[in-house]
């Protein structure tokens, strides 16, 4: 899968706190949930979004809680993808559930900055800037995740084997 | 087979001899946990996929404590649904009401972890009941709803750094502030995808209560879990509270294979405070410059157990809170809130002005009971102090032990029992 666009860029630690404060855990809506996504951070994210639908950032992104209203938020905000130097562990494993692509790459992360024009092919783990012309290599994930991916998040799988036994 | 607890556990739930960091497995559980905030996302998953049954009842448990008693509407609808499953799949270990407790300091008393267990639990704190050797970690709602379904989960088996503690505590230093203080070393991230294993002499002097503290605080450190040794305090506990499943004790091997052993002299360490908006912004109490505070919190998941009680108590005793602050405790649990009575802890706080909550978790997460408006400052027990964690965006919390947040609180400003 190819996801092209322009990114917005975050600092280390961007934690699932700021992705959505817990006043608004009420909800599962993911719809509801996007309309308060990052709103700590950045209150003019949702327009911004719209235009740049591929978040940059540092460190450690969506350290916290295990809520997955975060992922959820962003990706029904309208993000695309995200790109971090690495990610909480429960955030990946969330992110990887729902269906949100995230690609970890400490290099990418330092050195695309806000507003750079992305490709980013999804199957071969590959970052292009089409504003510097600079291409990065993401780690693929080991083959279970892969499949995790594939089938279009965890529950599916799950289903699979549900229906296979019995 | 040179392994640490933490591998030693995985591999038995995996049914190998042997695992190694990184590698990826599919283990069994021994519990699953929910609450009222990811509970629902998890029920709504399942109830999407068409997917009626579960594995076990038994091994589910799920606990009405963020939201309640309920705040409004939506989440009185979240403790319904999840209500409705309990009883729908005959779940027993459905805690609500006067039942209802903090989810990590209920499910130790409750008898529901035992040395050698591994559980996880849609809550980032599930890692707390590695004080009592077992492993546990903290997942997603998804994550949480397929173990309902399949009785088991996939990891990837961390890489172990191991924390050694030695030296004679200073006065006022608790567990609290050895994990503060050892996140402030290591970073946010310091232990990030990690199994943190805490041991040493000083590990071994400290009490259950404080233990929990510290593993509780894992994650902090972007660790997957925290574990120590199960020792006679742990065994006797168990003894203690009639558990009624029996223990596997691990130990990790002498050749076991560390990312890293960091030694920690804690003669040097003084009592610790947060500052915001990180758990790794720590400082000595006694260096920082006088910060007025207009809320205090004694309670959650990190600081609500008997003996945090007992602190504040020894501090409140015969004072009174500063006429500007509001002063809040939160017992983790009912079982709590009745050993505080029976002690004559509640009275004390009554008198020097405190308000005693609900065995909930409140202001910790910002949800209610106690929200911060803009510009105020609290001092709390609790594990984080996030950019608008307590309410609004532009308040402050600081983190800290519970002498100290008492202390804070009779003298309106940060401050260490031997300051006011
Ligand atoms: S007390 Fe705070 S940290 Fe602990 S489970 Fe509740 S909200 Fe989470």
């Amino acid at each position: 899968m190819i996801i092209q666009g322009k990114t917005l860029k975050y600092g280390d630690n961007v934690d699932t706190d700021v992705i959505i404060p817990a006043r608004y855990l009420t909800a599962t809506d993911p719809q509801e949930l996007a309309q308060h996504c990052l709103e700590g951070l950045d209150s003019d994210f949702p327009q911004k979004v719209s235009s740049s639908p591929i978040l940059v950032a540092g460190r450690n992104f969506g350290c916290g809680s295990s809520r997955e209203h975060a992922p959820l938020a962003i990706k029904a905000s309208g993000v695309k993808a995200v790109i971090a130097a690495s990610f909480a562990r429960i955030f990946y494993r969330n992110a990887l559930n729902i269906g949100l692509p995230i690609l970890e790459s400490e290099e990418a992360a330092e050195k695309i900055k806000e507003g750079d024009q992305l490709e980013i092919d999804l199957d071969k783990g590959e970052i292009k800037n089409l504003t510097t012309q600079e291409t990065f290599k993401v780690e693929p994930f080991p083959p279970f995740l892969q499949e995790i991916i594939e089938q279009g998040g965890l529950m599916n799988l799950v289903k699979k084997r549900v229906v296979h036994l019995s | 087979m040179s392994m640490t607890i933490t591998e030693k556990i995985i591999a038995a739930h995996a049914q190998k001899e042997k695992v190694t960091p990184g590698e990826l497995v599919q283990v069994k559980i021994d519990l699953s946990l929910a609450n009222d905030i990811t509970a629902p996302l998890s029920i709504k998953e399942l109830e999407k996929q068409g997917i009626e049954k579960i594995f076990d009842p038994d091994k589910i448990v799920l606990v009405a404590d963020h939201n309640t008693p309920c705040k409004d509407i939506a989440s009185a609808q979240n403790v319904k649904l999840m209500q409705e499953f309990a009883q729908k799949h005959g779940i027993s270990h459905f805690f609500v009401g006067g039942k209802a407790g903090i989810e990590h300091v209920l499910l130790p008393e409750q008898g529901l972890i035992v040395p050698g267990d591994l559980i996880i639990g849609a809550d980032s704190h599930t890692c707390t009941y590695g004080a009592l050797g077992a492993f546990s970690t903290g997942m997603g709602s998804t994550d949480i709803a397929a173990s309902w379904v399949l009785g088991e989960t996939w990891l990837r088996v961390p890489e172990s750094i191991l924390f050694v503690y030695e030296g004679k505590r200073k006065q006022f230093v608790t567990g609290k502030d050895l994990i503060l203080f050892t996140i402030g070393k290591i970073g946010v991230d310091g232990a990030r995808y990690c199994a943190m294993e805490f041991t040493g002499p000083v590990i071994q002097e400290l009490s259950l209560d404080e233990r929990f503290t510290m593993t509780n605080m894992a994650v902090e450190a972007g660790a997957k879990n925290g574990i120590m040794e199960a020792d006679d305090k742990v065994l006797s506990y168990l003894t203690e509270i009639k558990s009624p499943r029996s223990p596997i004790v691990y130990q990790s091997d002498s050749d076991a294979q560390w990312k890293e052993i960091i030694e920690i002299a804690v003669s040097s360490i003084e009592p610790q405070v947060a500052f915001p908006h990180l758990p790794s912004n720590t400082h000595s109490v006694y260096s920082i410059p006088q910060i007025e505070v207009d809320q205090v919190v004694i309670g959650s998941c990190t600081n609500g157990r008997m003996e945090d009680l007992r602190m504040a108590a020894q501090v409140l005793k015969e004072r009174e809170v500063h006429p500007r602050v509001r002063l809040l405790i939160f017992p983790g649990s009912p079982a709590i809130l009745r050993q505080a009575e029976k002690e004559g802890l509640l009275q004390i706080f009554l008198e020097a002005g405190g308000i005693i909550a609900p065995a909930s978790c409140g202001p910790c997460l910002g949800g209610h009971l106690g929200v911060l408006a803009e510009g105020e400052k609290c001092v709390s027990t609790t594990n984080r102090n996030f950019l608008g964690r307590m309410g609004h965006i532009k308040s402050e919390v600081y983190l800290a032990n519970p002498y100290i947040a008492a202390s804070s609180a009779v003298a309106g400003y940060i401050a260490a029992p031997d300051q006011i």
